[in-house]
C-alpha cells in the first residue's frame, strides 16, 4: 500500500501539456470560425450568386404561331401545343421494364431505344417530337432519369392536300419553309419569350420564378383564298387528271377586279400533315413555278397588239389560203384549212396561219410591248415563293419565224399564274390589277395595259370561242356568257416537240358582260386518247366557274332564251397545234 | 423501491450538464436531418430510432465501471487485429477498397471496432505500467498503435487510419509523452510528408489537389467541395431559414444527410447558427475534458480524455472538409449526421466518459 500513489497527483497534466492542448483546440476553432466568417460574412454574396446560377436557368417560351385562314376566316393552318420528348443518355438510367413501357408509348422499337439509352457519348437525343401532351405526360410519369420534355407547337392543316401548295410547310422547329408559311414567316412567327425557372441538379424544373419576357404571339393571316372555291377547283382538277390519266395539272381562279387569288390547286399534291407523302414532284406549286409553252392561249395577245397598233380591225379579212404559210424555209400550218377568215373568226377557230400572218405584218417592238406590259417575261408577284418569270426574249433578236410562232404561243414560255393574270386585262376593259395571295382590305389601283375598246373587242372574240363553231363549247356555263381561249401545245422535250405529248389548257372569264372571275386550267400530258384543250381543260373550267359564280352569287348575264350549258355534242372544231 | 428511485438509479452515472449539452446537439441534429432529407418522415423516424438506441447504449455503458471496462481492452484489441488481418486476407472489395469482412451472419467493418479498441488498449497498457512509465513503454505503446493503423492504411482507408492514429496519440500525449518525442515526431512527420505523398493512391492525391484548387475539376473531384462551399456561403449571415436551403433541397449537395450535413445546417442557419454550433461543440468538449480530469483512475482519465479529443477531431475534420479547408474524407459530423453506427459509437464513448468520472470508488485488488 505504501507504493500506491494518488493518480490525481501523480499524473495530473503538466501545465505546458494543458496549454498545448488548449492551444491546439483554440487554433482549430479559430480556423473554422475564420473560414465560416469568410464564406458567410465576406464571400456570401458571390457564393449566393453562384448558388443561384446553379438553380436559375432562363428557358425559352415558344410563341404561338399565327393562324392562317381563308378570306372568310376558315382555318387553314393552326398551331396546337405539343411536347417533344428528349433523352440525355449520359445521365439516363432505366430498368428494362421502363424502357419497354417508354418504347410502347413513343412507338419506338424497344431494341433501338435501348441502344439510344446506352449511347453514353451523347447528352441530347430527341426520342419523339411533337407528341400530344397527354402521351408526353404518361412518358414522363415513368420517372426515368434523364428523360425530359420540351413544349412546342405543331402545325395542323385541316384541309390537307387541297391547299397544301399555297400554305406550304413549317419545319419541325416551327419555321416556315415553303409557300405562304415561308413568305409570311415574320408576320406569323411572333417572338419567343423567356422565363426564369428553378431547376434541381437533374434539370427538372421545380418552380417557375418569373417571366422575364412574355412571348409575343404571331399574327393571324387571312389569305385571299376562298376555301369553298378551292375545294371545288381541287376536286374538278383531280377528277380531270385522273380521268385523262394525265401526269399533272393546275388550276388558278382569280378575282378579275381585285387580282386576289381565290383558288390555286395543283395535281399531284401531298398531305402536309403526313410528311411521308412529300416528294419534290408532289411538293411543286406548278401553277407558279413551272413555265410552259402555252400554245393558242397566246393568240388573243397578238390580236390585242395588232388592234392597238391599228393594223387590223375585228372584221378585217385574212386569207389563210391553202392552210399553210412559208416563213423562210419553215412551214406554218393549219391542220384543217379554213379559207378566208375575219380576225374574230381566227380567234374563234384558232387559226395558226391567220395569227402568224398578222404577226408578220407588225413591228416587233409593238408586239413585244403588249406582251411585256401584260406581264410576260416578269414574275407575276403573286406573293408565293419560287415564281417563274417565263421566257420572253428581247424583240430586237426576233427572227421573222420566231415572231410568227410566238403569235400562236410557241417560242415563248409562261406560267399558269402569269397567263391567268394577263387575261384579267381582257376581263377588266384593259386594266390589270396586281395579284395577291392575301385578302385585300382596300381597293387597288390597277395598271392600264390596253385601251378599253381593244379589250372589249378581244373579249367579244373570246366569247365566240365558246359558241358552237368555236373551239370551246364545253366551257359554257348555264346562265352566263363565257369568254375564253383554248390551248393545245406539243410539249417541248429536250429541244424538240414531242409528237404525242400535249399540254391542254383553257383560260377564260365570266360573266362575259362584266367578268368577275378569271380561271386558267392546264392539264399536262393527258393520255386517254383525247388531248384538245377544248375537250380536257374547258370542262374543268366550266364546272369550277359554274360553282364559283354560284358561291359568289354573281347574277347571270345571259338572255333567258339562250341559257345553254356546256355543249358536249357540238361538232368538234379541231384546234391547230 | 418506487419508480422514482428506480429512475434515479438508472441515471445515477449520467452527468447532467454533459447530458443537457448532448440533448441540445441531438435536437439540432433531428431538425437538420429532417430538412436535409426533404422532410421525409421515414428518414426522421429512422433517425429517432438510431438516437434512442444510442442513448440506451450510453446509459448502459455509464453503469460499467472502468475497472470492468479495462478487462475488455486486451480481448477487444486482439480480436480487432485478428479481424483486420482477416480483412487483409479475405475481405470484400467495395469501391476499390478492402474494408469489409463477411462473417457469414453479417458483414462488418473491423476498423470501426478499432476506433474504440485502440485508445482502450493504449490507456490500459499505460495504466498497467503507470508505476514505472518510461520511454520504452511509450515505444511499446506506439507499436501497439501502429499495428492496426498499418493494417487499415493498407485497405486503403487513409481517413480512418489517421483518425485512429490521432486517438492513440491523444492517449500517449495525456499519458505523459515527453515533449522531446513530441517535437521529434512532428519534425519527422514533416520530413516524411514528401515521401508519404509518393505512397498515396491516385484518388487520395486527387482529393488533396482538389482542395488546393477545386475549380480544376468542377464536375469530378472538385464537385463536392464547390457545391458545399456554395451552400455554406449561400447561408450568409442569418441563413435562409429552416427547410429553405435551396442548394440542399434541389439535390445539388451530395451526401447531404450524412457527411455533408454541415453544409445544409450552414445554408439554413447562416453564420450565427454556425458559431452557435461551434460553441455547443466547445461546451461539450470542455465538460468532457473536465469529466476526464475528474476520473480517479489513470485508465479512465486517459480513455475519457482521448475519447473527448477524438470527438473534437471528428467534428473539426468534418466541418473543415465541408467548408473547404481540409481534404474530403468520409467522416460524419458526430452526433449530427444521419447514421446509426456513428451515433451509437459516439454516445458509447460519452457513456465511458461519464462512467470514468462517476465511479469514484477504487475497487480492491
Amino acid at each position: 500500500m505504501s507504493r500506491r500513489v494518488n493518480p490525481l497527483l501523480r499524473l495530473d497534466l503538466q501545465r505546458w501539456r494543458m496549454r498545448l492542448m488548449l492551444g491546439l483546440l483554440f487554433a482549430a476553432y479559430a480556423a473554422l470560425s475564420v473560414r465560416a466568417l469568410y464564406l458567410q460574412g465576406w464571400q456570401d454574396d458571390f457564393l449566393q450568386e453562384k448558388g443561384e446560377a446553379r438553380i436559375n436557368r432562363l428557358q425559352p417560351v415558344p410563341a404561338y404561331r399565327g393562324m392562317i385562314t381563308d378570306r372568310r376566316g376558315e382555318p387553314l393552318a393552326i398551331s396546337t401545343p405539343v411536347e417533344s420528348i428528349w433523352l440525355n443518355p449520359r445521365e439516363a438510367q432505366a430498368t428494362p421494364e421502363q424502357i419497354a413501357a417508354l418504347a410502347g408509348l413513343l412507338e419506338i422499337e424497344p431494341g433501338s431505344l435501348k441502344k439510344i439509352f446506352q449511347d453514353k457519348g451523347k447528352s441530347f437525343v430527341y426520342l419523339r417530337r411533337q407528341l400530344p401532351p397527354d402521351v408526353a405526360a404518361r412518358a414522363l410519369a415513368l420517372q426515368i432519369k434523364g428523360l425530359y420534355s420540351k413544349p412546342e407547337y405543331r402545325r395542323y392543316y385541316p384541309s390537307g392536300e387541297v391547299v397544301a401548295h399555297v400554305l406550304g410547310l413549317t419545319s419541325v422547329e416551327d419555321k416556315g419553309i415553303e409557300g405562304a408559311e415561308l413568305i409570311y414567316e415574320k408576320w406569323l412567327a411572333g417572338e419567343p419569350g423567356l422565363k426564369r425557372v428553378a431547376r434541381d441538379r437533374r434539370g427538372n424544373v421545380v418552380e417557375v420564378l418569373e417571366s422575364v419576357k412574355l412571348p409575343r404571339p404571331g399574327q393571324d393571316l387571312a389569305l385571299s383564298l376562298n376555301l369553298q372555291i378551292q375545294y371545288l377547283a381541287y376536286r374538278e382538277l383531280a377528277a380531270a387528271v385522273q380521268q385523262h390519266r394525265a401526269r399533272a395539272g393546275a388550276v388558278v381562279v382569280l378575282d378579275a377586279k381585285t387580282g386576289e387569288i381565290l383558288a390555286l390547286a395543283n395535281q399531284p399534291s401531298y398531305n402536309p400533315n403526313n410528311r411521308a407523302t412529300l416528294t419534290t414532284d408532289r411538293a411543286r406549286n406548278r401553277a407558279v413555278t413551272d413555265a410552259f409553252e402555252p400554245g393558242s392561249t397566246m393568240k388573243p395577245f397578238l390580236v390585242a397588239a395588232a388592234l392597238e397598233a391599228g393594223i387590223v380591225r375585228p372584221d378585217t379579212r385574212i386569207d389563210t389560203g391553202p392552210g399553210y404559210l412559208l416563213v423562210g424555209d419553215k412551214k406554218i400550218t393549219d391542220v384543217h384549212p379554213k379559207g378566208n377568215l375575219s380576225v374574230a373568226e381566227a380567234i374563234q377557230v384558232s387559226s395558226n396561219v391567220a395569227t402568224a400572218k398578222i404577226a408578220l405584218d407588225m413591228r416587233s417592238e409593238d408586239y413585244w410591248r403588249t406582251l411585256s406590259r401584260a406581264g410576260f417575261g416578269a414574275p407575276p408577284y403573286s406573293g408565293l415563293p419560287g415564281e417563274s418569270s417565263g421566257r420572253l426574249r428581247p424583240y430586237d433578236s426576233w427572227r421573222p419565224i420566231e415572231k410568227a410562232t410566238m403569235a400562236y404561243g410557241h417560242g415563248i414560255s409562261v406560267s399558269l399564274m402569269q397567263l391567268a393574270h394577263a387575261y384579267t386585262v381582257f376581263a377588266n376593259d384593259g386594266w390589270m390589277p396586281p395579284l395577291t395571295i392575301v385578302k385585300r382590305r382596300e381597293a387597288v389601283v390597277g395598271q392600264r395595259i390596253l385601251s378599253e375598246r381593244t379589250a372589249r373587242e378581244v373579249r367579244a372574240m373570246l366569247e365566240l370561242a365558246t359558241q358552237d363553231g368555236g373551239t370551246a363549247p364545253q366551257a359554257r356555263v348555264v346562265g352566263y356568257r363565257v369568254a375564253g381561249k383554248t390551248g393545245t401545245a406539243h410539249k417541248l422535250i429536250g429541244g424538240s416537240y414531242a409528237p404525242d405529248k400535249y399540254l391542254s389548257s383553257f383560260v377564260g372569264m365570266a360573266p362575259a358582260s362584266d367578268p368577275r372571275l378569271v380561271i386558267a386550267v392546264v392539264v399536262d400530258e393527258p393520255s386517254g386518247g383525247v388531248y384538245y384543250g377544248g375537250q380536257i381543260a374547258a370542262p374543268v373550267f366550266s364546272r369550277v366557274m359554274a360553282g364559283a359564280l354560284r358561291l359568289m352569287a354573281v347574277p347571270p348575264d345571259a338572255p333567258m332564251e339562250s341559257w345553254t350549258g356546256p355543249n358536249h355534242a357540238a361538232p368538234l372544231v379541231a384546234e391547230d397545234v | 423501491m418506487n419508480l422514482r428511485h428506480l429512475l434515479g438509479r438508472l441515471f445515477n452515472h449520467i452527468d447532467r450538464p454533459l447530458a443537457g449539452l448532448l440533448a441540445l446537439l441531438l435536437l439540432t441534429s433531428i431538425a437538420t436531418v429532417f430538412s436535409a432529407a426533404n422532410t421525409s418522415v421515414d428518414k426522421l423516424l429512422a433517425h429517432l430510432l438510431n438516437i434512442a438506441v444510442a442513448l440506451v447504449a450510453m446509459i448502459a455503458v455509464s453503469h460499467v465501471p472502468p475497472q470492468r471496462l479495462m478487462q475488455f481492452a486486451l480481448p477487444a484489441y486482439v480480436l480487432g487485429v485478428i479481424l483486420l488481418i482477416g480483412v487483409a486476407l479475405a475481405g470484400d472489395v467495395v469501391n476499390g477498397a478492402r474494408r469489409w469482412l463477411n462473417l457469414g451472419i453479417a458483414r462488418i467493418q473491423p476498423s470501426e471496432l478499432m476506433r474504440l479498441a485502440v485508445p482502450m488498449m493504449l490507456a490500459w497498457y499505460l495504466h498497467l505500467k503507470q508505476e514505472t512509465l518510461s520511454t520504452r513503454h511509450f515505444a511499446s505503446a506506439a507499436v501497439l498503435l501502429l499495428i492496426p493503423v498499418a493494417l487499415i492504411l493498407r485497405q486503403p482507408d487513409l481517413g480512418t487510419s489517421l483518425l485512429i492514429t490521432a486517438s492513440g496519440v491523444f492517449v500517449l500525449f495525456l499519458g505523459g509523452l515527453s515533449w522531446r518525442i513530441i517535437v521529434g515526431g512532428i519534425v519527422l512527420a514533416g520530413a516524411a510528408l514528401p515521401f508519404a505523398w509518393h505512397f498515396l493512391h491516385d484518388y487520395q492525391r486527387q482529393r488533396v489537389l482538389t482542395l488546393l484548387d477545386p475549380s480544376s475539376d468542377p464536375l469530378g473531384a472538385g464537385y463536392h467541395i464547390i457545391q458545399s462551399t456554395i451552400a455554406v456561403g449561400s447561408g450568409g449571415m442569418a441563413g435562409k431559414g429552416w427547410l429553405n436551403g435551396s442548394q440542399a433541397h434541389l439535390d445539388f449537395l451530395p451526401e447531404r444527410t450524412t457527411d455533408f450535413i454541415f453544409a445544409v445546417f450552414s445554408e439554413e442557419f447562416g453564420l450565427l447558427g454556425n458559431l452557435l454550433l461551434l460553441l455547443l461543440y466547445a461546451a461539450i468538449i470542455y465538460r468532457g475534458l473536465t469529466l476526464a480530469a475528474l476520473a480517479p483512475s489513470l485508465f479512465g482519465r486517459l480513455l475519457a480524455g482521448a475519447i473527448v479529443l477524438t470527438f473534437f477531431t471528428y467534428a473539426f475534420v468534418n466541418m473543415g472538409m465541408v467548408s473547404g479547408i481540409l481534404p474530403v474524407v468520409g467522416v460524419p459530423l458526430p452526433l449530427v449526421s444521419y447514421g446509426g453506427t456513428s451515433m451509437v459509437s459516439v454516445l458509447i464513448g460519452f457513456g465511458i466518459v461519464m462512467s470514468a468520472a462517476s465511479h469514484k470508488k477504487l475497487v480492491k485488488t
